[in-house]
């Protein structure tokens, strides 16, 4: 058996590979990725997304596939599943949906490399990885099996989730993979009946962290009850409300990042 | 063996990442602090340790013994031997010193040098660092010891419950309390945990809701951010004890954050207790002075924890 690191391989007919990822759980990452991939979509790029959550796979409740199993092309490879453009895969389609999967390290390895090189993507420009939280073993080995054309770090602007976020930007920078910025997720809350503006996590914490850390901030999306009743919905709010302020920011963040790492 | 002296151990699980679990750890803490007990907090999550900072002690470091590591103190036993005095109940005695039992932590935060260190560990290291903090760490006699784990159900996760089952008795064990959002998307996470539990044979003690609607401190117009009902449901399906839901606060996030004790506006009423009416700020000093477990009192989800924990304790001691 061959010892040491892995070497990365491409995917095969994948272009651009973006990491969305925070080490802090629940601040969006799922929800973020899901609308980027979609607005990328949009925008005429050609997307796919893969969610790499083992534990608490999100893409197949986001994207309304829950319960879909996807078939398998001729060399015994997984045919990712379709859903508002956009081609998807994760192990959520592949387990049932209320089993836990207590897995330790060694087995989450071996279903990441499945996921990562045995599904048969058509040609895409874009390919879109929805990161679990934590730095552990499924960001390790991501980082060390293919070459991430940079990543996109999510957080709420609270304290406690930028401190577990700058973890996130720390590994990325460990393993020599680029920032390409941070994204400040649930920041203002409007309320819908006296318009009094509330940041309930903390007024611009990304922001500042951003400053001081000399990383871009990509974008600022607000806290608003539609995008998490749409996202339950199965239907993310690029797709529900593509002319609303929240999907315009999506579409800005796409085109930021698109900039960066030369999409077309 | 460290556990011996423990006389209860509570998991608080989530399958769902973001949930709240620290926060629910944190303030079920305190309030079975208020209410005489003595609490230890062990927080097994290695990648994101949150606990030292929600209690503010982040920047201390652990004291080695001849036995072991020694627990991180939060703050001493007051008025007492923390223990409780029959009813267990919390002296309100409106803003001198409150009746509450010891509280101390172990974390993997207070072994990083640097805050912003990543621990990027893999599968094995993560099981042997939970080992070594279930059996290298002087707990001594505690009522409580509260486990904060990180979301999902894997190495940390599977490692704890070996060894805890291997470690401590069974009459030790009284079972995990699980967090969740009322949105969907946390629900499916959870249910997996659920199962989990079930399949190692973990006690489900209840099911909390977190982050259920925010009330607009402007027009009191409540907006459920997160949907919800999610978690009720859930709890009905599986049938597993719903304990509550707690709404978002972000007096608490301001107290844990910068210290400063919880205030509202003028008429705020929760749970039928008027919260503290001084909707005008103190001066920095006086907002931030006290012991955490203090200004908690002043926090509108503390009346809705010590009804929880009520019901935990009598559940759990009967």
């Amino acid at each position: 058996m061959k010892r040491g690191l892995p070497e990365k391989r491409p995917i095969t007919n994948v272009g651009k590979v973006i990491a969305v990822s925070s080490a802090k759980g629940g601040v969006g990452k799922s929800t973020v990725a899901v609308n980027l991939a979609l607005a990328a979509a949009r925008q005429g790029i050609t997307t796919g997304i893969l969610d790499t959550d083992i534990y608490g796979p999100s893409i197949p409740t986001l994207l309304n596939l829950e319960g879909m199993e996807p078939d398998l092309d001729p060399n015994n490879r997984l045919l990712p599943l379709t859903a508002y453009g956009v081609k998807a895969m994760s192990i959520g389609f592949l387990i049932p949906q209320d089993s836990p999967v207590a897995w330790r390290g060694l087995m989450v390895q071996k279903a990441m490399n499945q996921l990562l090189f045995e599904v048969s993507w058509p040609k895409l420009d874009l390919l879109i990885l929805d990161m679990p939280p934590g730095t552990g073993d499924v960001q390790l080995t991501i980082t060390q099996s293919i070459e991430l054309a940079g990543a996109v770090i999510v957080s709420t602007p609270q304290d406690l989730a930028l401190r577990d976020a700058v973890r996130g930007v720390d590994l990325f920078k460990k393993v020599g993979v680029s920032i390409l910025g941070m994204v400040q997720n649930m920041s203002t809350f409007t309320c819908t009946n006296c318009g009094h503006h509330h940041d309930i996590f903390g007024l611009d914490g990304v922001r500042k962290k951003c400053d001081q850390l000399g990383i871009k901030l990509l974008g600022d999306i607000p806290l608003h009850a539609r995008i998490c009743h749409d996202a339950d919905a199965g239907k993310p709010t690029v797709v529900a409300d593509p002319d609303g302020p929240q999907a315009q920011a999506f579409h800005e963040l796409i085109k930021a990042v698109g900039k960066t790492v030369g999409l077309p | 063996m460290s556990l011996k002296d423990v006389k209860h151990i509570v998991l608080v699980l989530s399958g769902k990442g973001g949930v709240g679990k620290s926060s629910v750890t944190t303030q079920l803490a305190l309030t079975l602090s208020l209410k005489g007990h003595s609490v230890g907090v062990l927080d097994v999550d290695l990648t994101g340790p949150s606990i030292p900072r929600f209690f503010g002690i982040e920047n201390e470091k652990v004291r080695q013994a001849p036995g072991g590591w020694i627990p991180v103190p939060v703050h001493a036993a007051q008025n007492g031997h923390g223990r409780t005095n029959g009813n267990g109940d919390a002296a309100h005695t409106n803003g001198l010193a409150k009746v509450h039992g010891s509280l101390a932590c172990m974390s993997l935060g207070f072994l990083l040098g640097d805050r912003g260190d990543a621990v990027v560990w893999r599968g094995p290291k993560k099981t042997a660092m939970v080992r070594q903090f279930l059996s290298d760490v002087l707990w001594g006699s505690l009522d409580y010891l509260l486990i904060d784990t990180p979301p999902g159900t894997s190495d940390e996760h599977i490692s704890l419950v070996e060894t805890l089952l291997k470690e401590a008795t069974l009459e030790q064990m009284a079972g995990a309390v699980i967090v969740t959002t009322p949105q969907a998307i946390s629900i499916s996470d959870v249910k997996k945990e659920i199962n989990f539990c079930r399949k190692t044979g973990v006690n489900i003690l209840g099911v909390i809701e977190n982050m259920a609607g925010f009330v607009c401190p402007n027009c009191s117009e409540c907006t459920n951010v997160f949907s919800k009902g999610g978690g009720q449901v859930m709890a009905q399906e599986f049938d597993v004890p719903f304990m509550g839901s707690l709404p978002i606060d972000p007096m608490f996030i301001r107290l844990i954050e910068e210290g400063k004790k919880p205030v509202y506006p003028e008429g705020t009423v929760i749970d039928g207790q008027a919260m503290q009416t001084n909707g005008h700020a103190d001066s920095d000093e006086a907002e931030t002075a006290g012991l955490l477990v203090e200004k908690y009192t002043a926090c509108s989800l503390y009346p809705l924890f010590d009804g929880m924990v009520t019901q935990l304790l009598s559940k759990i001691e009967p």
